[in-house]
Parts: C-alpha cells; sequence; structure tokens
C-alpha cells in the first residue's frame, strides 16, 4: 500500500494510536489478576502498527517503524523467557522461585473473592512481560515484510 | 436436539471448511477454507468446558456463591489459535511467490502451464 | 465425474458427523472433573495468582507454552526467509 489515505484519516490516526498502545501494554501487565495476558496484549499492540501502516502507506512510517530493531526485540524476548525457565533449576525446570517468598514479586493472596494484588505472582508476570514483547515483535515484522513484498511485486506487475 | 445446538455449529463450520476447500478455484478462496477449518475445531475445544450456571475461573471481584467454569480447554485453545496465526502467515507468502511467477491465480492455468 | 464423487462421500461424512453431534452428552454437564477441580481449589495458594487460566498457562503447563512460542519464531523466519528475493 504505497498511497496514503485522506486527511481525516490521517489526523484520527495520530490522536489514536498512543491510546491502543497504552492499553496493550496495560493487558500485557495485568496477566494475572484480569483476563489476558501475554499473548493477547501482544496482538493489540500490533494491530496499532497495523493501523499505522494502513493510514499513512509505506513512505510516510519510514523512519518509525524500522525492521532490524523489531527483530532485535523480538530474539531479546524469546531468551528472556528461556532464562526465567531455567533458573528455577534448583528443583525442576520451570519452577515458580519467586511465589509466597520475601523477592520482586513475591507477596501471597489471601485464597477466596479478593481485589486483585499487583506484586503478587511470582515468575508469572515477568514471562507475561517477556512473551508479549515476543509477539509484539513478531507480528509487526511479518505484517512489515508482506507489504513490502506486495508493493514490489504489484510495481512489477504494471510493467 | 436443540440442547446441543454448539455442537451442531461446530459440524456446519467443518462442512463449510471441506466444501470451499475441494470445489473453489480461486487460491485465496483455498486459503481461507483452510481457516474457517481450524476455527471450528476451536470453537469445539471451548464448548467441551462449560458447567450450566458458572462463570469465568477468575478470583477478582468475583460474584458470590456461583461454580466456576473448567480452565483446562481455556488454556489448550490458546496455543491453537496462535498456531493458527503461523500456518495462515506462511501460507500466503507461498500464494505471493506462485502469483509473482505465474500471473495468475486461477487452478486450472497454474496445472497447464508448465516450466 | 470426480466432483460429483466426491460430493456424495462428502454428504454421507457430513450425516455422520450430525448424527454423533445430536448423540453427545448434554451441553453444560461435563463427566470428567477431578484435574480441574483440583487446579481451582489450590491455584491460588500454590502460585499467588488470582486468574486460574494465566497460571495454567506459564506454571502448571509452561512446556507447551515455550512450544508454542518457538512454533511462531520460526513462522517468522519462514516469512523472511521466503520473500527476502522478491524484496531486494
Amino acid at each position: 500500500m504505497k498511497e496514503e489515505m485522506s486527511r481525516i484519516v490521517r489526523t484520527i490516526t495520530s490522536l489514536i494510536y498512543g491510546f491502543v498502545i497504552i492499553y496493550g501494554f496495560y493487558i500485557i501487565v495485568h496477566g494475572h489478576l484480569t483476563p489476558g495476558g501475554g499473548f493477547q496484549g501482544g496482538a493489540i499492540v500490533a494491530s496499532a502498527f497495523a493501523l499505522l501502516l494502513v493510514s499513512y502507506g509505506e513512505k510516510g512510517i519510514d523512519g518509525f517503524l524500522k525492521e532490524e530493531l523489531l527483530s532485535y526485540i523480538e530474539s531479546t524476548g524469546l531468551v528472556l523467557f528461556i532464562s526465567f525457565a531455567f533458573l528455577g533449576l534448583g528443583t525442576t525446570f520451570f519452577y515458580n522461585f519467586l511465589a509466597n517468598s520475601e523477592n520482586i514479586f513475591g507477596n501471597s493472596v489471601n485464597t477466596g473473592i479478593n481485589p486483585g494484588e499487583l506484586n503478587s505472582s511470582g515468575t508469572i508476570a515477568l514471562m507475561n512481560i517477556a512473551v508479549g514483547i515476543e509477539v509484539l515483535a513478531a507480528l509487526g515484522v511479518i505484517i512489515l515484510n508482506m507489504s513490502a513484498g506486495a508493493e514490489k511485486i504489484s510495481k512489477q506487475k504494471e510493467n | 436436539m436443540l440442547a446441543n445446538f454448539p455442537y451442531l455449529a461446530v459440524v456446519i463450520l467443518i462442512g463449510m471448511g471441506i466444501y470451499t476447500l475441494v470445489f473453489k478455484k480461486n487460491l485465496i478462496r483455498i486459503a481461507i477454507g483452510i481457516t474457517i477449518i481450524e476455527m471450528g475445531a476451536n470453537l469445539f475445544l471451548i464448548t467441551l468446558g462449560y458447567k450450566k450456571g458458572s462463570i469465568a475461573p477468575i478470583y477478582t471481584q468475583a460474584p458470590e456463591g456461583m461454580s466456576m467454569a473448567l480452565p483446562t480447554p481455556q488454556a489448550l485453545t490458546l496455543t491453537s489459535i496462535v498456531i493458527g496465526v503461523a500456518t495462515t502467515a506462511l501460507i500466503l507468502s507461498i500464494i505471493m511467490i506462485i502469483f509473482k511467477k505465474y500471473g495468475t491465480l486461477n487452478t486450472d492455468d497454474i496445472r497447464r502451464l508448465r516450466g | 465425474m470426480k466432483k460429483t464423487l466426491f460430493g456424495i462421500a462428502l454428504l454421507f461424512f457430513l450425516a455422520f458427523m450430525i448424527f454423533t453431534a445430536i448423540g453427545m452428552r448434554d451441553f453444560g454437564i461435563p463427566e470428567l472433573t477431578e484435574v480441574d477441580d483440583y487446579y481451582i481449589k489450590n491455584a491460588q495458594r500454590e502460585t499467588g495468582a488470582n486468574n486460574v487460566v494465566t497460571s495454567i498457562v506459564f506454571d502448571y503447563r509452561g512446556f507447551d507454552t515455550l512450544g508454542e512460542a518457538t512454533v511462531l519464531f520460526t513462522a517468522v523466519v519462514g516469512v523472511t526467509a521466503l520473500l527476502r528475493e522478491v524484496i531486494k
């Protein structure tokens, strides 16, 4: 998509895309209290990237969304996820060594119905952030590659 | 018979998906048929774990005195949806390369132009 | 000729599936719920999270999530490798 859309669409997009990205990060971080988690929040942030790409065209976001930076962010997310799994190897692989202890994210939760507490579950909150970063960057790289490929093919067919 | 309506909806979805996969000629419609079959399978997984009159299995500010639905099929469906996204991305990339080489998206013409 | 043969086979397959869907157990009454009863009763005390589905995905069955992250990573590598000589 190499043409940009009309002026009304561009103005509304430039006002809204910040709120969509913040909403996506809210759903990623509160994954252990409300419905949501890593995969759902990553998909919401990637849909903000798709909104920018559709309304500004390929020339408009040339300096904003770079493909190499997103590729490095995705590799960082996956390595972080695996290293959190290896850190609990004192007992077993994937052991939750931070729950009900005195370190970061380590408070206990009263059983039964309660309003949630952000400082509660152990490695679940850290793994949510790692998977959210990975899904965000993976879907962004897929969208940018397919859009560039489609533009090259349609330009070839015109000649 | 109307008490099992979600299972009938799954059968309708899979039937429409298989019909589109076999009888249509455009390549993009075949890709849509594959996606509809995967959606039918995910719907079947979710409807297996429902109790009558239950709420979502989350303890944050839940209403009092109600039973909770089963959480295990919901966890397995999350993985299945992401695998469906990966499959659809790869199928569409292969369709783009076929269009670049042959110039058409009709399966009858692609079978005739060899080499 | 081949299309009509496959159409009749598809109709038989769909009829078999509809008879199975009508004859299944009632919607809303699950039978074997021992593992899920254990998860609902003990997930808050052992993992410390209010969301039972997230604690199953990342703590009790974390291995499946590792496999799924690998599948997503492989899909991105595949799309980049396929479209590399189109973009260049």
